[in-house]
């Protein structure tokens, strides 16, 4: 059966959830073999084996951490012509974009980015895109050389399907110019405790009708009722009530949790194309009339400081 | 030597229209009005600020790959401030994909010369965010992209980028490809002394045979991809929307219960 190279995302070994998912969808290909980059590998390992990666390729460097992006793509490359795969997947992160769209140039490959789902076929592997703020769904296929297909996080439900998972060290030898950018220093993110946004099954947001930063506890204690992630409008980032990272839409985020919950954000094209594609939709916006209320499940009309706390209340309530 | 800066700029379907897709599949131009990528706006913005860093010692050309009307496109960059425009274009490259628009643009940006690229970080189309880095593989210069802030001193460009779990900064020598993000700063629009000043700028237009690119590099035949299907995503069925008469958070809390999510 033919090898999916499969690019690992992890934190110190911690694998994240996409690359889980990226393991099942690979399966649909082929078998997987997982390229891990970086500290952890052996602990790694023992997660992607389980989700079915039946090699781990993995290389440790100074230069992955050091200089941006492209030692990594020297180490896909690698891996590449280790194994001769019919397909790589790399998650669809701002890096991993950039980390496949430089593999495919340099590969001569087609690439085909967000995917959001992935099947096989008689020509290769189709994958399906949620285009122009998810108003088209379109399927398509590399058609040259191998295809590089970057996927959204929440695109598939991990599935385990234990497979050996034997590490072997890829070596890898860094080109002059993947060393051209250097990393001078690196300030990593506060951890809020809350999930990731673009992994998280659900998704609270709040836009310029939260009305200032001291206000978006109301928002955050909603979401901490339900285990979710917090997301912001760009109008609420934009204002300094909100980190830009939390930021969804065109420009921020994108996320396809199960549930969306948006309060106080009309509902832009730019913010819908970071969250048309989630599964329910629920908004509270005092207008009637905000084009967010086209796309819900289930829609309050009302003041977000009345409605959201007595939501998040209840919810405390019945769960106990 | 004055500083060459490139800026590449996409023309794109106007995000609030009704965006479709044409028969072959490929984006349909004629029934949205098409315009400068916001996101590019960010870049000439970014562009002008280094000019006016360096006291104007720098020269500011626009590049576009696009079809004639994206004419539209150069004359707003240049009506904020670039100094001279490079148009691509040839019917061969109607539904080129990222590989080959990477591969036009980069052997244009060579014809052209370059000491700084600077990319938007994805454009409001196809939204790939991929063409900057695969600038940057062709050209083999260093990329420095997704910027929210960027500097130009010492033949070296710093710039901040935010990840989701970093914020890194980084530092390159020239020539190298950057692209900014919409936090790098809002752009300005165009004065009318700038839009006057706009229609005496030089454009200068170039074809593949200009550029040494086979037509069947490029375009719906020489693609790396092809689109087989594209679907108008069914309209959402209309959803239940209740007015908060005093136990609207209830209300939804019992909507949120029956779909098991509490
Ligand atoms: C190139 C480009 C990229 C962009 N990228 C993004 C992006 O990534 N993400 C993004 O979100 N936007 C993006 N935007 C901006 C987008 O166009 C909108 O301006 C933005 O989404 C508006 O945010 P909002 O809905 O919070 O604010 P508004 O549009 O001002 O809406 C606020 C809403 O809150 C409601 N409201 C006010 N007070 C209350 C209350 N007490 N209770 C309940 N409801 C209340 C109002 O009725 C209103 O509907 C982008 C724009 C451009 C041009
Ligand atoms: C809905 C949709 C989906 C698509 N999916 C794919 C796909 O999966 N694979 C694929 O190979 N192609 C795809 N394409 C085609 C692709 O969008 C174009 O080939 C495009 O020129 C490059 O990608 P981008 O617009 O996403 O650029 P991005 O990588 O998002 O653009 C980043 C920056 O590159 C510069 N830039 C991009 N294009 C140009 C240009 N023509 N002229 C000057 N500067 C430019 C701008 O500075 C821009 O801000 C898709 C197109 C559409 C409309």
């Amino acid at each position: 059966m033919a090898e999916v190279l499969v690019y690992v995302d992890h934190v110190d070994g911690a694998v994240r959830k996409p690359t889980l998912e990226l393991l099942t969808l690979a399966r649909r290909i082929g078998e997987p073999v997982a390229v891990h980059l970086g500290a952890g590998a052996d602990t790694a390992a023992a997660t992607l084996a389980e989700y079915g990666a039946v090699k781990v390729l993995a290389a440790d460097a100074a230069e992955f951490a050091d200089y941006l992006v492209a030692p990594k793509v020297d180490a896909l490359e690698a891996a590449y012509r280790a194994v001769s795969p019919a397909a790589v997947l790399v998650p669809s992160s701002a890096e991993g974009k950039e980390i496949a769209a430089r593999l495919a140039v340099r590969i001569g490959s087609g690439i085909i980015t967000d995917a959001v789902d992935l099947e096989a076929g008689d020509e290769g592997p189709v994958a399906t895109q949620s285009v122009f703020a998810a108003a088209f769904t379109t399927k398509s296929r590399v058609t040259k050389g191998t295809p590089v297909i970057t996927v959204k996080p929440n695109s598939a439900a991990p599935e385990a399907a234990p497979a050996a998972g034997t590490v072997e060290q890829l070596a890898v030898s860094f080109g002059e110019k993947s060393t051209g950018t250097k990393v001078v220093s690196r300030t990593p993110r506060e951890s809020t405790g809350r999930p990731e946004l673009t992994e998280a099954a659900i998704v609270v947001s709040g836009g310029r009708g939260v009305n200032g930063a001291e206000n978006f506890p109301v928002i955050e204690a909603l979401a901490d009722s339900l285990g979710a992630a917090v997301g912001a409008s760009r109008a609420a980032v934009d204002a300094g009530w909100y980190p830009h990272t939390n930021q969804v839409g065109q420009t921020g985020k994108s996320v396809s949790p199960q549930l969306y919950i948006a309060a106080g954000i009309s509902g832009a094209i730019q913010h819908r194309a970071g969250m048309q594609t989630s599964k329910t939709i629920v908004a509270i916006n005092k207008d009637a009339e905000a084009p967010i209320f086209e796309l819900v499940d289930y829609g309050v009309v009302g003041d977000l400081f009345a409605v959201v706390p007595q939501l998040t209340d209840e919810i405390k309530s019945r769960k106990g | 030597m004055s500083l060459r800066i490139v800026v590449t700029v996409k023309y794109v379907p106007d995000a609030t229209g009704d965006r479709h897709f044409a028969e072959d599949l490929t984006v349909d131009r004629d029934d949205v009005d098409g315009l400068l990528s916001e996101l590019d706006e960010y870049a000439v913005e970014q562009a002008l600020q280094i000019k006016e860093a360096a006291d104007g010692d720098a020269e500011i050309t626009v590049l576009t790959v696009g079809p004639e009307d994206a004419n539209d496109a150069l004359r707003k960059a240049l009506s904020m401030g670039a100094d001279k425009a490079v148009h691509v274009e040839d019917d061969d490259l109607h539904g080129t994909d990222a590989l080959g628009t990477s591969l036009v643009l980069a052997k244009a940006l060579e014809h052209v010369g370059y000491d700084l690229v600077i990319s938007g970080m994805a454009s409001t189309d196809g939204g790939m965010g991929v063409v900057p880095a695969m600038l940057a593989e062709r050209l083999g210069v260093p990329q420095v992209t997704l910027l929210s802030e960027v500097k130009v001193e010492d033949g070296k460009v710093t710039g901040r980028r935010d990840g989701d779990a970093a914020s890194e900064q980084l530092e390159a020598a020239l020539p190298a490809v950057v692209s900014v993000t919409d936090q790098s700063g809002e752009a300005r629009y165009p004065s009318f002394k700038g839009i006057m000043a706009a229609k005496k700028k030089p454009v200068e237009s170039l074809d593949l045979s200009d550029l040494g690119i086979d037509a069947d590099e490029v375009g719906l035949e020489g693609s790396w991809t092809t689109v087989d299907e594209a679907a108008e995503r069914p309209a959402r069925t209309a959803g239940t929307i209740v007015k908060d008469e005093g136990e609207g958070g209830k209300q939804l809390a019992e909507f949120l219960a029956s779909q098991k999510f509490i």
